[in-house]
């Protein structure tokens, strides 16, 4: 049921072309931010417009495509564009990764390894991981040409100062092949090490920002650390309540108002993959998915919903 | 770090012919003078004189006109971008006059201080917190201070920290743009004998600009006095406050309080 009224996968072709240009500049000049001219989108600022025009100027009629939001395939933001593209642009949708050809991500890199072919694109709030530190654009710019990143490593030395540790837990800065220091948007330190020789082509969609930048396959990326305090990946010390997952990224899930919670994977896709294939955690013995889980506390249940 | 116990014959900087106009108006022009190693080198004179341009001139901050400017042998003129900016935060230091222009407020003191040290690339932490507590130390800053804010310090101790960042990374040319200013009394007295120490104890060559003969008096060895972006005069220090010669110079002189 794709919408006649709009040009393949919503953008002109002449917009599509230009984010490709930059797309190209991105992958030449891996971590560098190239700028586009940002088009507004039907949703709003912070709602993953960036990431949706890179999707959309790589989306051909043949692509699979997986959104998830926060490693879940059935949350608002995720759902929303899916819809999107498949009304704009008719393409197959799916929520297994490794069927997926393009797989939009916001804020999580799916624990399922990517392959050959396969192009992850995220989402980016802020793609300047030096704003923070410092605010002008003019002097980001500077530091990024003339490879002054000392300053990274001060907000480094503060977190140790402040916490002990490094407690910079996600948007974690990398450096990029030795040359530029990269905000990998806000996805979980723990996927950190996923991004460093990845087959799949990353790319990154800043829309408010206007910015497009690139991880090609294979490419090195190494976050940023002191000798004394290298670099840790960190996640809840639980296994996944539902199918038992020891090395997985795990949501908390606060149960009920006693102090009840569970721990449960964010990749929804991963998870429900485990389940099938037999796996089971502590809570996991008589549910189906996430999903049904999720709808359970409403009091919908798989047999119940058919009868709605 | 190299310790300059004597002036050597070739200077450390060389300055020729330095012009530096905004449209019609003179910043400074025509500026010549040589800087040999652990020399300091007083600029005085009133406000709009030209000295804050040409010490900007001078440090890189601004792009003068025309004239040479020649740092240990290299046209610093010449330079890329790139090289100016290293000898920035190695062998060159700034101390602005507010320190709110030389710190990062929202960063703690051991941080500002580790900063220049991780520009070079300093990476291990215990290292550089090792390095800014012994150089809080050698500003009179307590080392317990070290996780505070500079906003949480007063305006003596700022200051004194921002010379820590700026001498941490032994750097041989200190430019200081009115460093005493805004202090009180006692403050300045401390701040001036503690600078006296460090630029001793370092070797440090020295450019300093303020509008406070009793500064230079006890800090620098030569003196500048300048009028409407021109040198009026120049020689020891002693020597041009004693016994002035221009007629600017004469007025500069007596018009110092006497308490």
């Amino acid at each position: 049921m794709t919408d006649q009224a709009y040009n393949f996968a919503y953008l002109d072709e002449q917009t599509k072309r230009m984010i490709r240009r930059a797309i190209l500049k991105g992958i030449a000049v891996p971590g560098y931010q190239v700028p586009f001219a940002s088009r507004e989108m039907p949703m709003p600022y912070g709602w993953g417009t960036g990431g949706v025009q890179v999707t959309a100027a790589c989306l051909v009629p043949e692509d699979w495509l997986k959104v998830i939001d926060q490693g879940a395939d059935d949350t608002t933001n995720a759902v929303s564009i899916r819809r999107f593209f498949q009304r704009t642009a008719g393409v197959a949708v799916t929520e297994a990764t490794a069927e997926a050809t393009i797989i939009q991500t916001r804020h999580r890199i799916p624990e399922t390894p990517l392959t050959e072919g396969q192009i992850l694109v995220y989402q980016v709030p802020i793609p300047e991981p030096l704003r923070f530190l410092e605010p002008r654009e003019t002097e980001t710019r500077k530091m990024h040409e003339l490879e002054e990143y000392g300053l990274m490593h001060v907000k480094l030395y503060e977190d140790i100062a402040r916490h002990g540790q490094i407690a910079t837990s996600y948007a974690y800065p990398v450096k990029v092949e030795g040359r530029y220091v990269m905000d990998p948007s806000p996805i979980p330190k723990f996927d950190n090490p996923k991004l460093s020789d990845n087959p799949a082509i990353q790319l990154f969609g800043a829309g408010r920002e206007q910015r497009i930048y690139a991880l090609p396959p294979w490419t090195e990326a190494v976050s940023l650390d002191f000798d004394d305090h290298p670099f840790e990946t960190s996640k809840a010390p639980h296994n996944c309540d539902l199918c038992g997952a020891k090395d997985s990224y795990l949501d908390e899930v606060i149960t009920d108002d006693q102090g009840g919670r569970m721990f449960v994977c964010s990749d929804t896709d991963f998870c429900g993959g485990r389940r099938a294939a037999g796996h089971a955690g502590r809570l996991g013995g008589d549910q189906k998915s996430s999903k049904t889980f999720a709808n359970s506390f409403e009091g919908i249940w798989p047999g119940a919903e058919v009868a709605r | 770090m190299t310790l300059h116990t004597s002036i050597t014959a070739t200077p450390l900087l060389r300055v020729e012919g330095l012009t530096k106009r905004y449209g019609p108006r003179i910043g400074c022009a025509d500026v010549s003078f040589d800087l040999y190693p652990g020399e300091v080198l007083g600029i005085v004179g009133e406000s709009g004189s030209g000295k804050s341009t040409l010490l900007s001139c001078l440090a890189g901050h601004q792009r003068a006109d025309l004239g040479r400017i020649a740092y240990d042998g290299r046209e610093v003129l010449a330079m890329s971008e790139t090289e100016r900016r290293r000898l920035g935060r190695t062998d060159w230091a700034f101390v602005h006059q507010n320190p709110r222009d030389g710190l990062r407020m929202g960063v703690s003191a051991g941080g500002n201080v580790g900063e220049r040290l991780m520009a070079v690339g300093a990476r291990h932490y215990g290292d550089i917190r090792g390095k800014a507590v012994d150089w809080l130390g050698r500003v009179e800053i307590a080392a317990d201070r070290v996780d505070d804010r500079p906003s949480a310090f007063s305006g003596g101790m700022q200051q004194r920290l921002q010379i820590a960042r700026n001498l941490v990374t032994g750097p041989r040319l200190v430019f200081m743009d009115e460093p005493t200013g805004g202090l009180d009394v006692s403050v300045q007295a401390r701040l001036l004998d503690l600078l006296r120490g460090l630029v001793r104890d370092l070797g440090l060559s020295v450019i300093i600009v303020t509008h406070d003969l009793a500064v230079v008096r006890l800090l620098a060895h030569r003196l500048m006095v300048m009028k409407s972006g021109r040198v009026v005069e120049q020689g020891l220090t002693d020597q041009v406050l004693d016994d002035p010669q221009h007629a600017y110079t004469q007025l500069l002189v007596s018009s110092v309080l006497q308490v």
